[in-house]
């Protein structure tokens, strides 16, 4: 029995993301492959080769791999899939895109977005936006399983596994990059902030947004969040939702400001640590799930907040 | 060039799932059902391609229960041309409704099938993607702006950490996000002419698709219930609170 689990990287760097997912890759077999897909990647797996517990590396190199077009993917995951018995990727945007597909070539029925491992062939997963949590045994041979990374602690540093350079397949033919517009930000990633400060409706603006969120998170040392509304809206790119359809966080603090907490925002944020809500409606469902709630208009609000951290040495 | 449209009829997006006392699944039962959001967006994208002239006809399919039709009559009313149920009370996996699907398109033949990313119940995110693969045709997933014309689709998708654009040879599969479009609603005499569109109803077994289940529901438990909080009445107080009760600062 081994799992083959497809990193999230950047090329220079491999994202925490993969950590995890090895994390939970060991709690079904103690033989685990990373693969390393994309394009002037040496470093993301020589990172890869020293998370601890990590078998082997596969480095595989190509313009649209590292383009992440999902039939690329297909293209090479599905043949090296003969050599192992799952297949796990973290559920990034890119996750969710490629896993399907592979899933379906070795016609086997995908396990999304698991948050535990029971054993081998058994695994938790949230349904209808978090809700409930479904416990599901496959009988697939080969089994694909998407992993919630916010569910599972990073595995450590300490490895050294081979770098092992696995041939890239012909470019897709009937599918072609064109650009991509990526948001460039100094702060730290959303999905693996320890602290996040997200925005909703209240803001009422894109510039609104970014004069008050914006300090507050950079104060904080946090990413920028908001909710489907603001998204909707364009006070924020759609980068930063946080939801059922958007990105799952669960940092030590979650601060939302003037956010109703609709079931699908709830969804993306209700195993952070500790929240915080700031709302000016007493009644907002946001305070049902919140540790620490104060009603409060956020323009009076998040200024005195701000001194406050001053005051507190912020 | 003929779109075909997969929509789902699902519990209403404002509906809090409950789950059943002896862990066997959620409680549906005098629920309020819906079009999945998704799926309306991916109704709506195909009825504006039609406006524009991109697309000729509309066809809306669902795979589900007798009252799908329903959710296929709010598909005609939008604008789609006509439907197809392939009725079935078994509730199938992702890789069971792309079989499925696949087997209509070989007798639809459509030029792009336009489906929602994910169902807000299963939250798998998988079956357009899994559509794609088995008929090896190209996918353009999380679309937040579609171009047809020429024999291609230009497609803008939400990505980690922004927007990337490709283009895909039709046929092909492109699953809808959220900010494709905003969904109209269906006006009243839309909804009355809606009742005339053909809505074709087949059985699952006339298609002769393999749809047994793969996956296993052990059980269906509710998420551990976070402890209820307290109101804090300043700033200054949520800061101490923050930095010396929960030591997150």
């Amino acid at each position: 029995m081994a799992v083959l689990v497809i990193a999230d990287h950047d090329n220079a760097s491999l994202k925490d993301n993969t950590h995890k997912t090895v994390t939970a890759a060991l709690a079904v077999s103690g033989d685990v492959d990373v693969l390393v897909a994309g394009k002037d990647a040496k470093a993301a797996a020589d990172a890869a080769a020293k998370i601890s517990g990590v078998r082997k590396v596969l480095l595989a190199e190509s313009d649209a791999l590292g383009q992440g077009l999902a039939e690329a993917f297909e293209a090479l995951v599905v043949p090296l899939a003969a050599n192992y018995d799952a297949v796990l990727i973290p559920a990034t945007s890119q996750g969710k895109n490629i896993a399907p597909r592979i899933a379906a070539k070795l016609d086997s029925s995908q396990i999304s977005e698991i948050v535990e491992v029971v054993d081998a062939s058994t695994f938790v997963r949230p349904i209808y936006a978090g809700n409930a949590l479904e416990t599901v045994q496959s009988s697939d041979a080969k089994k694909v399983v998407t992993v919630r990374p916010t569910s599972f602690k990073a595995a450590a540093e300490g490895g050294s596994a081979a770098v092992e350079t696995v041939a890239a397949p012909a470019a897709p033919a009937k599918t072609r990059f064109i650009d991509q517009q990526l948001v460039k930000s100094d702060r730290p990633e959303l999905a693996a902030a320890k602290i996040v400060v997200s925005g909703g409706r209240a803001m009422g603006s894109a510039e609104e947004f970014q004069r008050v969120i914006e300090p507050l998170a950079d104060k904080l040392g946090a990413a920028v969040g908001a909710s489907r509304a603001a998204v909707d809206a364009g006070y924020a790119p759609n980068d930063y939702q946080v939801g059922q359809t958007g990105k799952v966080v669960a940092p030590e603090l979650y601060v939302a400001i003037g956010i109703s907490g609709a079931i699908q925002h709830l969804a993306g944020m209700k195993d952070s640590k500790v929240i915080v809500a700031i709302n000016k409606d007493a009644d907002a469902p946001i305070f049902q799930v919140a540790d620490y709630g104060l009603v409060a208009d956020y323009k009076a609000a998040v200024p005195e907040l701000m001194e406050a951290l001053t005051a507190a040495g912020k | 060039m003929k779109v075909l449209v997969p929509v789902k009829r699902v519990i209403d997006y404002n509906v809090k799932a409950r789950v059943k006392p002896d862990q066997s699944g959620v409680d549906l039962a005098n629920v309020k059902m819906s079009m999945n959001p998704f799926c309306e967006i991916a109704v709506e994208e195909a009825v504006r391609q039609k406006e524009k002239g991109a697309a000729t006809e509309v066809v809306a399919v669902s795979v589900g229960p007798t009252q799908a039709q329903e959710t296929l009559r709010t598909a005609l009313a939008m604008g789609a041309d006509r439907a197809i149920l392939v009725q079935t009370d078994q509730d199938l996996e992702p890789l069971a409704v792309a079989k499925v699907l696949k087997a209509l398109i070989a007798e639809e033949n459509p030029d792009v099938v336009i489906m929602g990313k994910q169902a807000i119940d299963g939250d798998n995110n998988a079956t357009g993607q899994i559509l794609a693969a088995l008929l090896d045709w190209p996918q353009a997933t999380f679309a937040s702006a579609l171009e047809l014309g020429g024999g291609k689709a230009k497609v803008t998708r939400e990505v980690d950490g922004g927007l990337q654009t490709i283009e895909a040879d039709l046929p092909a599969v492109v699953t809808a996000d959220l900010r494709l479009n905003e969904p109209r609603y269906a006006s009243l005499p839309n909804i009355m002419k809606a009742k005339k569109k053909p809505l074709d109803v087949k059985e699952l077994g006339s298609l002769g698709v393999d749809v047994a289940p793969r996956l296993k529901v052990v059980k269906v438990t509710e998420p551990p219930k976070r402890a209820g909080g307290v109101k804090v009445e300043t700033a200054a107080d949520l800061v101490s609170k923050l930095k010396n009760e929960a030591g997150v600062l």
